[in-house]
């Protein structure tokens, strides 16, 4: 399990999830099989056929103050909350300026901000906007707010892939950091999109779940009667850092950042490609680009989002790529689906089950679907062994994306 | 009825900590909004719009361009 590029690693964690305001409080909530999914008690509700979400555990209006958060999309007030999270934990590292990057995502951006403003302009005029609306409607505010600060001109970067965008960030950020422009990136996913046109578009292509009369138990991943995905929100960010600078500051390192392997279905523009080829490429590719075998691999965070259509063809995928002895789970059964803002938390939990070496149990499977033939974690954690150990976070989007990120045990 | 300097100056304080969580005691009238308040342009357009609903006197995007401290808006609102 080894390469001989520079080796990058996790030494900064940092979330806002439906189960919690920071890492600790949302892993504990894995941990005991919670769901962050709520009914939405908003005026509009009646007008859209999916009637609750996974909003975020704690307002960031608790945690940002008001002059700030007026200047901040609610997609960047999550980011900004977890990279402080992330850069605290990780000791605040003293970086070079220039060798010191950003790279964080969402995959639709301040809609919100878009949507409120709209109807401001419409009603009141054009004067009457914030002139901060376009830096809080666009996809790389986020970004560029955590840039300013902790002063990274190593560069700045916004991936966009839809649900994939957390993953595919975190992989641009191992790259930054191997091909030697960096030593320190700050990289992940934020979402802010719990808003009635997004549910309606949503519902629009029957890709939601409708269980209305039990909304926990709505987000079910690999269940036969999953019928859609369950909205949440909120950011997951971490702190990648080549080893050589990690080891030298005498950092606390949680995982290797291994690898990143990608692929495009190049099929539809939101179906997955039925046989996951693509899907199964992105893994193959991971591998190579960790230098792992899919025996290394003994955990898999899956995409799986609770549609009809996806999950089974993930898990047939994980068997053809990497074998149907890791332990997979689908932790989107306790948040909900964060969009952009899913591959960020979902690594950094990847990231934690390797370090506890606990893999969260899916919840809601009550009834496997046909077909699945690995190891899904259900009902009670499971343990991991000991040793060294690789782990894969899978992350897909509309568009065709697919993610693949490996992280190993230090 | 003509509004004081000192109505003013609060209301202005007021609209200036909302905005930039400055506090309204630091925003006296030989204070730059640049220079020492660290007030950047878009905070001055959403300040000046604050204003206009506070005083009911518009400032034109020309004149605001020449208000360089607290006590040039409060002359101009005045007049």
């Amino acid at each position: 399990m080894s390469t001989d590029r520079v080796r990058v690693v996790v030494t900064g964690l940092g979330a806002t999830t439906p189960l919690g305001g920071d890492v600790a409080s949302t892993w504990s909530a894995l941990l005991d099989g919670r769901s962050g999914i709520r009914p939405l008690t908003e005026e509009w509700v009646d007008s859209v056929p999916a009637k609750f979400a996974g909003r975020v555990a704690v307002e960031p209006g608790e945690v940002i103050p008001k002059p700030e958060a007026r200047r901040l999309d609610r997609a960047e007030q999550f980011a900004l909350i977890a990279a402080r999270e992330a850069w605290r934990d990780a000791g605040a590292p003293e970086v070079e300026p220039t060798r010191l990057g950003v790279v964080v995502g969402s995959g639709i951006g301040g809609i919100t901000t878009i949507l409120d403003a709209y109807d401001t302009f419409k009603t009141k005029g054009w004067n009457r906007l914030s002139p901060f609306t376009v830096p809080m409607l666009m996809p790389n505010g986020a970004a560029g707010w955590i840039g300013i600060e902790i002063g990274a001109k190593g560069g700045v970067h916004a991936t966009v892939s839809a649900c994939a965008t957390g993953a595919e960030a975190i992989g641009y950020g191992i790259d930054m950091i191997r091909s030697g422009r960096v030593d320190v990136v700050v990289a992940g996913g934020t979402e802010a999109a719990i808003h009635p046109l997004n549910i309606a578009s949503f519902s629009a292509m029957r890709a939601m779940s409708t269980r209305n009369d039990e909304p926990q138990r709505a987000s079910r991943p690999f269940d036969k009667g999953r019928d859609g995905f369950v909205l949440g929100e909120g950011a997951g960010l971490v702190v990648l850092e080549s080893e050589e600078h990690a080891r030298a500051r005498g950092a606390k390192v949680y995982a290797v950042a291994a690898g990143v392997g990608y692929s495009a279905d190049a099929h539809h523009i939101a179906q997955p490609e039925p046989s996951g080829a693509g899907v199964q490429l992105a893994m193959r590719r991971v591998l190579e680009n960790a230098g792992l075998t899919g025996a290394d691999i003994r955990h898999v965070n899956a995409h799986a989002t609770s549609t009809p259509a996806g999950d089974v063809v993930e898990t047939i995928a994980i068997k053809e790529a990497i074998g149907a002895h890791p332990l997979v789970t689908a932790t989107k059964s306790m948040t909900g689906h964060l969009l952009g803002g899913a591959g960020g938390i979902e690594s950094i939990f990847t990231i934690l089950a390797l370090t506890e070496r606990l893999v969260p149990a899916t919840i809601n499977v009550d009834d496997l679907d046909d077909g699945i033939e690995v190891d899904i974690v259900r009902a009670d954690p499971r343990k991991l062994p000991d040793g060294p150990i690789a782990a894969v976070n899978n992350s897909f989007g509309f568009g065709g994306h697919n993610v693949a990120v490996a992280f190993t045990t230090v | 009825m003509a509004v004081t300097e000192q109505e003013i100056l609060a209301g202005l304080g007021k609209i200036i900590n909302e905005i930039t969580g400055i506090p309204a005691s630091e925003v006296t009238l030989e204070k730059s909004f640049v220079d020492d308040l660290d007030i950047d342009s878009l905070s001055m357009v959403e300040i000046a719009v604050a204003a206009q609903d506070e005083f009911g006197s518009e400032i034109p995007d020309d004149q605001l361009k020449h208000l360089k401290t607290v006590k040039d808006v409060v002359n101009f609102i005045q007049n």
